[in-house]
């Protein structure tokens, strides 16, 4: 029996590794061609039908690429940085249910343990970028961390309403909060925690508003200038991870998780409410420019995180 | 863009949009009243707004700017000058050059180069005509100094080699002999304007 489940989470773990590497390759498809559109322009289209093998091509020159190193860089920092990125990303989502059932562990402090291993994640960046020798590199980093920690707390305070309305931090108690019908979602019952969520999550997966990290006009690549080759490409599947990761959080906190939807079952309502939420995610980047570091931390600080402390008394005083 | 608003150069006749700048706020006043306007006019999401419009007109009202360059092509303007062409006379057949050596005289990049010789009936007679195209400037004085349009240039810009001897390839140039009934008039550089039989003035006899 105990041998079972542990095989059980190996192939629950390996499934959930291979789907969400080959969903961050196709992600960037999907969002080439969304950008591409939105810009009146095609997009890949020469590499198979409609350029759908594009990330097959790109994945083969990532892996052969030369895996350059610096010659000032401190080696081994340099070469561990991306590990961190790929696999805090894939760690957290270990406690996300992803469809009914598809959990590779229930903690029952999930959201904590799924917030906690993204948050961690920051050290990839911050390492990679003040190892590397390269002042766009530092830059990068400390952009890095000026940005994550300060938006780690609007992600913490935007959450604890919600949390306080359920009384569980395991997702699946939030999930099941919410089976009510859409009314039942707490987007409904905190629509300013759901706004300040969003924003934070925008910040924490370097989307484009708040992607000062590897602003390529400031700072050429960030963090990941001196990168080449697959080092480069775990970076990438990292965040790619991550924002998969937000939008299933968004969607099990805050837009009814999956809880049947109507006549549509709960598993298909989910992966169509994250899929919304993606082209969100790509549909910003190409309609929004980015802020400066001062406005970013100027929300952050002086707007956000006054409307998150404000959102937790409002919902004390009405819970009480 | 259509060919005919390629061809009219003439600048200031098109149909501009005028853009209207707002004015920018002076006072503390202004640039509150401007924040709040902006705020609670939802700006951000008329952004996403008009985004989403042209993917949507992109995609199904066919205004997709992409050319897929080398199956789609541009128009080229005709009086684009691209690598020569020598046309052919289309009531003998042969090539219209007459060897008078005005194009070798005045080629400022010295890459024409012309052998002729006088025949039997006192009638010049090209042995050798080449141009080198690696050294050609594309300046366009040998398409307006020749009398016969003879030398005219054409509109295949794209003329990357990887051999030296593809630069001089006078076959390619020349209108092929069986060819010529398709030949087109040249109506670019150095040609006859397309009203110049209104231009033509009765020579004053009065002097």
């Amino acid at each position: 029996m105990f041998e079972n489940d542990i095989f059980m989470t190996v192939v629950k773990v390996l499934v959930i590794l291979g789907v969400f590497s080959a969903l961050a390759g196709f992600t960037t498809y999907f969002e080439r061609k969304v950008l591409a559109f939105m810009q009146r322009r095609l997009g890949p289209m020469h590499v198979g039908p409609f350029g759908l093998l594009q990330v097959l091509a790109d994945g083969i020159k990532l892996f052969t690429k030369e895996d350059f190193i610096p010659q000032h860089a401190n080696k081994l920092i340099f070469m561990i940085a991306p590990i961190i990125t790929a696999a805090t990303a894939f760690i957290a989502m270990s406690a996300i249910p992803f469809l009914p059932g598809v959990i590779v562990s229930d903690v029952n402090v999930g959201i904590l343990f799924v917030l906690g291993a993204m948050a961690s994640g920051l050290y990839g960046p911050l390492l990679g970028g003040m190892s590397q020798a390269n002042k766009w590199g530092l830059l990068g980093g400390a952009r890095t961390a000026i940005q994550l920690l300060s938006y780690e707390v609007v992600t913490g305070l935007s959450i604890i309403a919600p949390i306080m309305m359920v009384g569980s931090l395991s997702l699946i108690d939030i999930n099941n909060y919410q089976n009510g019908g859409v009314l039942s979602w707490i987007i409904f019952s905190q629509p300013l925690a759901f706004i300040l969520f969003l924003i934070a999550g925008f910040a924490e997966t370097n989307r484009t508003p708040f992607d000062l990290l590897e602003h390529e006009a400031e700072i050429i690549a960030g963090y990941a200038t001196e990168y080449s080759g697959m080092r480069w490409g775990m970076f990438f599947i990292g965040e790619y991870a991550n924002l998969f990761t937000i939008a299933f959080l968004t969607s099990l906190l805050f837009l009814g998780g999956f809880n049947d939807l109507w006549f549509i079952p709960g598993a298909i309502a989910i992966i169509l409410k994250v899929m919304i939420l993606i082209f969100l995610f790509l549909w910003t980047r190409a309609a929004w420019p980015h802020v400066r570091p001062d406005q970013l931390m100027w929300l952050c600080w002086k707007i956000l995180m006054p409307l998150g402390l404000l959102n937790i008394l409002v919902t004390a005083i009405v819970l009480i | 863009m259509s060919f005919k608003n390629l061809k009219d150069r003439n600048v200031g006749t098109q149909e501009y949009i005028q853009v209207h700048n707002e004015v920018y706020p002076s006072t503390n006043m202004d640039s509150f009243k401007q924040v709040v306007k902006r705020t609670f006019s939802l700006e951000l999401f008329k952004g996403l707004g008009i985004v989403f419009g042209v993917m949507k007109k992109a995609l199904f009202n066919n205004e997709m700017h992409t050319v897929q360059y080398p199956m789609e092509k541009l128009p080229v303007s005709p009086r684009y000058r691209a690598v020569h062409k020598l046309l052919g006379l289309l009531e003998s057949g042969t090539n219209r050059c007459i060897g008078c050596g005005l194009c070798e005289k005045i080629c400022i990049s010295h890459c024409i180069k012309m052998d002729t010789v006088i025949d039997k009936n006192s009638r010049k007679e090209i042995l050798e005509y080449s141009i080198n195209l690696g050294r050609c400037i594309f300046c366009g004085y040998c398409a307006e100094v020749c009398p016969e349009l003879a030398i005219v240039h054409g509109q295949r810009y794209e003329n990357a080699s990887e051999q030296r001897a593809h630069f001089a390839l006078i076959d390619d140039l020349l209108t092929p002999f069986d060819a010529i009934k398709q030949q087109i008039e040249y109506d670019g550089f150095g040609a006859i304007s397309p009203d110049a039989d209104k231009k033509i003035k009765k020579t004053p006899l009065a002097y």
